[in-house]
């Protein structure tokens, strides 16, 4: 994957109109429904887009995920942004 | 009367659903991907069934719902119908030229839970999209349905169809959809199959004019990285392996017709002796696990050499049938765009009629597309 932009910590990244994170119960699988795609998640992607509401920053997202899993705040900083870059890149989230 | 169902494993749900909801439309594009012999109004399902091909749809595992035409927006039922499919959790998608939308109709689409919108462009000039078009004042309206999408918040698509009379403006194409606020444009050169075929020699650019063009588009990728995403189908004749068409035969989506006669693909009936099913008779379950046009090419036991033994044939899937049956006349043979195929010199013959092309010399004049009179003969 290319170098992740640099998104700041204060931006508030969120899904779209047209972009929307669906369970389906015929796959049971989560999904990122976008406009001719689908995007199959895996959980901790699932993880960060269910946070993406447009009111927690990128910060308060990582924050979030530490508390809830107990992980290493480096690390997942790390994944959230290189997700939201790659997302951002093909339009499917707004920065 | 369906008989009970047969649920096979082997056999994964469709994942979406082309609905052409009518073959009226306002538009006469010599290039459409709709058969030649058009339906007629009379006969097109009603709402009641489009709500319950829909329902069935979703109940069957699709996610997308791809609203198609003809111009769906023709018929008056169309607010319903998306309001419905949006009910039962499809992701709704509206394939338009836009004619027949206005400001107010955006609005009610939007409010029914419309999620995206697919809007086509004849070319990047009033002028010339207009002649292409075959329709009056229809660029116009265009760029005004653009503006309502943006405004009620729809993320948007721009169509482009590539072909002799707008190929110098392939990649001015995709500056205008930046402009006109699609996240997402697609620059799909002319696939030669239904109304394309029949106007083959006014269409065809010369390779010099496809090879420029598919660069300059390729070039803005990087342009317009992170503004807008670039979908790009070029001609595949000079390709060595054929394309994996619709993904596999009857295995990611279903196309039902208006006069609801459920396919695996728009060309589907170009192949003879397939058994169709129609959805008044049937469900869509029953139509995707059993209905024999469906059964017919999947899997890999249909497949002759080449394919048979080749250790791609699970990632192209022997290519298109259709194109198979045009150019041999044998839908199990190998798509003769593959270099293995003991008929790739039909291809080699196509490609070679775009060597002949002179693109100084103008083209002929248009087939246009219309349900009213008999198209002729090619």
């Amino acid at each position: 994957m290319s170098e992740p932009a640099a998104i700041s910590s204060d931006s508030k990244p969120h899904l779209p109109r047209g972009m929307h994170l669906k369970h389906d119960a015929t796959r049971g699988e989560w999904l990122l429904m976008a406009p001719e795609r689908v995007l199959k998640l895996n959980a901790v992607a699932v993880e960060i887009l269910k946070r993406c509401d447009g009111k927690a920053t990128l910060g308060e997202i990582v924050d979030q995920l530490a508390a809830a899993f107990a992980a290493d705040r480096e690390r997942i900083e790390t994944d959230v942004r290189a997700l939201l870059a790659e997302l951002a890149a093909k339009r499917m989230v707004d920065l | 009367m369906n008989a009970p169902q047969k649920v096979s494993e082997a056999i994964a749900a469709p994942v979406g659903i082309l609905a052409e909801l009518t073959h009226r439309c306002p538009l006469a594009c010599p290039y459409c991907s709709n058969p030649v012999e058009l339906d007629a109004r009379e006969g097109e399902l009603d709402t009641e069934t489009w709500k319950r091909v829909f329902s069935e749809a979703a109940a069957v595992g699709v996610l997308h719902a791809h609203l198609s035409g003809g111009e769906p927006a023709s018929r008056r039922d169309l607010v319903e119908i998306v309001k419905h499919c949006h009910d039962v959790g499809l992701y709704t998608n509206l394939i338009t030229s836009g004619v027949g939308i206005s400001e107010a109709r955006m609005r009610e689409l939007a409010d029914a839970g419309l999620d995206h919108v697919q809007l086509s462009i004849q070319d990047a000039e009033a002028e010339s999209a207009d002649r292409i078009g075959g329709y009056k004042g229809g660029f116009a309206r265009k760029m005004d349905v653009a503006k309502w999408v943006n405004e009620v918040g729809i993320p948007l698509t721009i169509n482009a169809v590539i072909h002799r009379a707008n190929i110098a403006r392939a990649g001015r194409m995709v500056e205008f959809a930046v402009e006109l606020g699609a996240r997402r444009v697609e620059i799909a050169h002319t696939q030669y199959y239904a109304w394309a075929y029949l106007n083959r020699k006014a269409l065809m650019p010369s390779r010099e004019q496809v090879e420029k063009a598919v660069a300059e588009v390729e070039a803005m990728r990087k342009t317009y990285a992170g503004k807008i995403v670039i979908d790009h189908v070029a001609p595949d004749y000079y390709a060595r392996y054929p394309k994996a068409c619709m993904g596999g035969w009857a295995k990611r989506t279903l196309n039902v017709t208006p006069h609801g006669k459920a396919l695996p693909c728009h060309a589907a009936e170009t192949i003879p002796g397939l058994e169709f099913w129609n959805v008044r008779d049937h469900s869509i379950s029953d139509i995707w696990f059993n209905a024999p046009a469906f059964n017919a090419f999947r899997g890999d036991d249909w497949m002759v050499e080449p394919c048979r033994s080749c250790p791609r044939k699970h990632q192209d899937y022997g290519g298109c049938r259709c194109q198979a049956m045009a150019l041999t006349g044998d839908p199990r043979n190998a798509d003769p765009i593959c270099h293995l195929s003991p008929h790739h010199d039909k291809v080699a013959a196509i490609a070679a009629t775009f060597e002949e092309v002179d693109a100084n010399v103008p083209a002929a004049d248009y087939v246009y597309r219309t349900l009213k009179t008999q198209a002729p003969v090619a």
